[in-house]
């Protein structure tokens, strides 16, 4: 069928060298080798130099400082004139920080007319007692009168003080604690009563001025929401969209179009699809700020070309000899494309599922602008109520000035990496059992 | 006299035996890809009970014809049938017409083995439970035995058969796709190159297969080995450019065919 070409006349003169360049050839595959080795050995030396450096940053935050002391809930100071029967604000109201400064003064043995001294003692104390002891009386108001022991939290100073993480050898006057209450802390310390606990505020509490008392229990809540949302939301959508636009729609410029348009918005920067959340679901459609629910909204949208993309492929990657065997039974468009072509593309639609999910969950800068970078202290109870997000929530103790937000941020961090572990490994997971051979 | 009757009895039967049911009648078939024409005014009928070789070189249009019996050209876009095909008088490409149903009674064996990702079971039931022609698992299990034993894999894989489909041989994985076209009693089964993939062993079986399929349906096979037409069927077309060139007895076409092309395709002298 074909005329045959014949080689050069020189060629087959002499016997043919083959061994030209051959040398060459093989540095090229081994230089090749070298580059990626050492790209791979880059990359591992970073992953390693960034879970360090958080890490050994932010274990720490994992445990906080405590003075347990014997407290003396004195009804003089909770309830002098005795009216908690008639009036039930008395008990929310009481000066609570007085008792637990009491309590921690007389361990230390400062006297009551050493006013100075009974300062210093107050500022060893978290304002955070006020709520922990108000909690104890109102649930038990037998209590007052009798003397219990409780863990107090250890102001914030005092905790980075005891963690080593202020520099002693600085002036007394330019550091936060003083020479005084660094000789209470390690007399408290030698006693027992003054040591590390396990932090379980930093999981539970909301947002709090206060570092010892800060956590990320709003924020995991917020997130944990608006990653419900999108899930619900993008996922079928995205499905849907992406089984339209491969199996059913007529290929012409206008799905051309939307092609080009869908590839264009994964690059789109997410500030700007915070811009779009704020104009259309808060301005237009009046949902409330800092609401998750408008969070999940707007990374839902940003998550929506992630996920069109990644099931496109894994649906273009079916065997199309599938489809035909399904088509050739008497199996419609749609059976074809539910009992065959969707399970056969399963893995590959986890698998973009859980990018996109990773990188809302990740996602700052638009819950910046529709308000969840909001100061949120009370648990959401729906996704309508102020929260706030892990991301916001780092972004924003990285902006406090004391010292211990530092280990708190990066405990936040471990937190968020640990979620997104979590997350991937629940998709490792299903995908597996999605996974088949063919 | 006796003698004479007796030889008009067996003419008389030999012509009632000739007498030529036709399954399906392609009537001026041509189908255009877009601005291309890939079949020009095929007139091609099928006989009920026969297989029925399509040969020719590659690209001459013998499986854009094979697929445009049971519609699987619809797939494709920018693909345009036009003629008349009739099954069993029903012009298949009639609006009234529902191409599932087509498809139903016209089933289809591919080149490459491809059964689902899923059970020997699995594969076999998927067709019968679609079009609801099993009421109970009961039912079901005798379509799936019925079947795998009419494609000669029964004793194969009855020990077998909630494993994968996909973890048999190509041959066995070629009898899986033959037996899981026939779960569903089709009329018609079209079969492309159906061996192509396949060794000389399990080359063997899947003929025979053909062979004995015969009894029940009508069956129409694209082929490009010469010696597997010459094996399996009774009728061999021959395609050359996306015409018809020849259509005769398979024993005819391979030793005095009317057409100068198709003895030199035969020969080897081109293809």
């Amino acid at each position: 069928m074909t005329d045959v070409v014949s080689f050069p006349a020189g060629a087959s003169a002499k016997p043919a060298r083959r061994d030209i360049g051959i040398k060459r050839r093989y540095a090229a595959e081994r230089r090749f080798r070298a580059y990626g080795i050492a790209a791979l050995s880059f990359g591992i030396l970073f992953l390693f130099i960034l879970l360090y450096s958080v890490v050994s940053k932010g274990y720490t935050a994992f445990q906080q400082t405590m003075i347990t002391v014997p407290v003396e809930f004195s009804e003089q100071i909770i309830d002098k004139d005795n009216e908690r029967a008639t009036d039930p604000q008395k008990l929310v109201t009481a000066n609570y920080p007085l008792i637990a400064r009491n309590a921690v003064a007389k361990v230390l043995g400062v006297a009551e007319t050493d006013r100075s001294g009974l300062r210093a003692v107050n500022q060893m104390i978290s304002d955070g007692v006020r709520g922990q002891l108000r909690d104890m009386v109102v649930a038990n108001p037998q209590i007052i009168g009798t003397t219990q022991t409780v863990s107090l939290l250890a102001a914030g100073d005092i905790d980075s003080a005891f963690k080593g993480q202020i520099d002693l050898s600085v002036s007394e006057n330019n550091r936060k604690v003083s020479d005084q209450q660094v000789g209470w802390m390690n007399q408290l310390a030698e006693s027992g009563a003054l040591g590390k606990h396990f932090n379980t505020g930093i999981f539970v509490n909301g947002n709090s001025s206060r570092p010892e008392a800060a956590g990320v229990g709003v924020a995991l809540i917020g997130s944990f929401y608006m990653m419900l949302i999108v899930l619900v939301l993008a996922l079928p959508i995205g499905v849907a969209a992406s089984i339209y636009l491969e199996e059913f729609a007529p290929k012409n410029k206008f799905t051309d179009l939307i092609e080009v348009n869908i590839n264009n918005l994964a690059a789109v920067p997410s500030i700007v699809y915070g811009l779009l959340g704020l104009a259309v679901f808060i301005n237009f459609m009046g949902l409330p700020r800092s609401a998750s629910l408008v969070g999940g909204l707007v990374l839902t949208l940003m998550t929506l070309p992630t996920i069109i993309i990644a099931t496109r492929a894994a649906l273009k990657a079916v065997p199309p000899s599938i489809r035909a065997a399904a088509l050739g039974l008497g199996a419609s468009k749609m059976q074809t494309i539910f009992h065959h072509v969707l399970p056969l593309a399963m893995p590959g639609i986890l698998t973009g599922t859980i990018i996109g999910l990773a990188h809302a969950l990740g996602e700052t800068a638009p819950l910046l602008l529709i308000g969840m970078v909001a100061f949120v202290a009370n648990y959401p109870t729906t996704p309508m109520d102020p929260s706030t997000a892990l991301p916001v929530q780092i972004y924003m103790w990285a902006n406090e000035a004391e010292r211990a937000f530092v280990e708190r941020t990066s405990g936040a961090i471990i937190i968020l990496l640990l979620f997104l572990v979590v997350m991937n490994v629940g998709a490792i997971l299903l995908r597996r059992r999605f996974e088949r051979r063919w | 006299m006796n003698m004479l009757s007796e030889a008009a009895v067996e003419k008389a039967l030999d012509k009632k035996m000739n007498e030529v049911a036709y399954k399906m009648i392609g009537k001026d078939v041509s189908v255009y890809y877009g601005e291309k024409r890939a079949l020009f005014d095929v007139n091609l009928n099928v006989r009920e009970n026969t297989v029925t070789a399509l040969i020719g070189p590659s690209g001459c249009g013998k499986s854009t014809f094979l697929r445009t019996l049971n519609r699987m050209n619809d797939t494709i876009e920018g693909c345009r049938v036009t003629g008349k095909i009739t099954l069993d008088e029903d012009d298949i490409y009639d609006k009234e017409i529902d191409v599932v149903e087509l498809r139903a009674r016209v089933g289809m064996v591919f080149q490459k083995p491809n059964p689902f990702p899923k059970s020997i079971y699995e594969n076999i039931a998927y067709g019968p439970r679609i079009h609801g022609l099993a009421r109970n698992k009961a039912d079901m299990d005798q379509i799936v035995e019925a079947s795998l034993q009419r494609a000669g894999l029964w004793a194969e894989v009855k020990d077998r058969l909630h494993e994968g489909g996909t973890g048999l041989s190509g041959g066995q994985q070629q009898r899986l796709c033959i037996a899981r076209a026939v779960a569903v009693s089709p009329e018609v089964i079209l079969m492309d190159e159906p061996c192509s993939a396949l060794d000389p062993i399990a080359t063997a079986k899947v003929e025979e297969l053909i062979h004995e399929l015969r009894a029940n349906y009508t069956i129409v096979i694209v082929t490009h080995s010469m010696q597997q037409a010459a094996r399996v069927s009774q009728r061999t077309a021959m395609f050359h450019l996306g015409q018809l060139v020849e259509e005769n007895d398979t024993d005819k076409m391979f030793t005095n065919p009317d057409d100068q092309r198709t003895q030199d395709y035969i020969m080897g002298r081109f293809g």
